[in-house]
């Protein structure tokens, strides 16, 4: 924090507003793109979870392979 | 794969990018033409030029593809080429915002640097909709490179003709009968294209690894025999 205090002061006057603009704008970019990235990344996690539920179901109806036939049929 | 390094190569970029900060408003003098403004000189500037470059690497990847039939080059071209529009749209944006402070308008339409810039990042534009009008992924991903060939051969010539038109008034800073640069502002500004191009390289490593996720998502479901959800995308190539 020392060298926070004792770097010299920023010149915030009129060019100040459009420096932190530009700042910002690549910042603000930035953030859209990782907030974007992190949706799809949300999206393949979900893909994953239901391909996850897919595999373990037909591992099951390996094990079990009548029981598909009885679930399709149950008062046959 | 692709995800292989991403996670030091992130803790590099946020080092570099909290380094460069500092050192712009911290360390580099004030300009004594410009003043405080000259500070937005390094965003903008290492953003225009690892665009650049990106869209000239989005090339030497397409000509990869085209000469190994690789659908992987064809991903490494499309996303260099992505990633380098977004810092494009930056450039553009942090440019007219410096255009503003230091000549009172947010465009100038007489100014070779400006002009030419906005013309390869439109060209770039018409990348997308190119990609997406094509249905057949080969001929998709063939006519994609050619593309990214003579769009990134158009870069440096673009780049010459305007380092040799009489410039108006967008300032010459490198290789000027000046001397360029001072000690402490060459380092800052080198520090910032560092950083910049860390960024450039960790979002273009991130993009890869997501894409190559979701592919090897939409594999799995198809070995499955289960529906691929959403369908694929015509745009983006699939990598595996």
């Amino acid at each position: 924090m020392e060298v926070l205090f004792a770097a010299p002061a920023l010149p915030l006057d009129e060019a100040g507003k459009y420096v932190a603009g530009a700042y910002i704008v690549f910042v603000v970019l930035l953030v859209v793109y990782v907030g974007i990235m992190a949706s799809k990344l949300q999206r393949i996690e979900r893909d994953l979870d239901e391909v996850a539920a897919i595999a373990e179901r037909n591992k099951e109806n390996q094990a079990a392979p009548g029981r598909e036939a009885e679930e399709a049929a149950p008062y046959g | 794969m692709y995800g292989k390094g991403l996670k030091p190569l992130s803790i590099a970029t946020v080092a570099m990018l909290a380094l460069s900060l500092s050192l712009v408003f911290f360390y580099a003098p004030l300009d004594a033409d410009q003043g405080f403004i000259q500070k937005i000189f390094y965003i903008h500037v290492p953003l225009a030029m690892v665009a650049l470059a990106g869209f000239v690497i989005g090339g030497i990847f397409a000509i990869a593809h085209l000469r190994t039939d690789n659908r992987k080059w064809d991903a490494y071209s499309y996303v260099s080429i992505h990633i380098s529009v977004i810092f494009g749209v930056a450039v553009l944006i942090t440019g007219a915002i410096w255009a503003k402070a230091s000549w009172g308008h947010w465009w100038v339409w007489d100014e070779p640097t400006l002009v030419s810039f906005l013309i390869v990042f439109l060209l770039y534009a018409t990348y997308y909709p190119f990609r997406y009008a094509i249905e057949d992924r080969d001929r998709q991903a063939r006519y994609a490179s050619v593309f990214a060939v003579t769009a990134g051969a158009f870069v440096p010539l673009n780049f010459m003709a305007v380092r040799m038109a009489q410039s108006l008034v967008h300032p010459r800073t490198f290789a000027t009968a000046d001397g360029g640069l001072p000690g402490e502002m060459m380092l800052t500004f080198l520090c910032c294209l560092a950083a910049i191009a860390l960024l450039w390289t960790t979002l273009v490593k991130f993009e890869l690894t997501a894409k190559s996720a979701s592919g090897q998502v939409k594999r799995l479901r198809r070995a499955l025999d289960a529906p691929v959800s959403g369908g694929s995308s015509r745009i983006a190539p699939e990598v595996s």
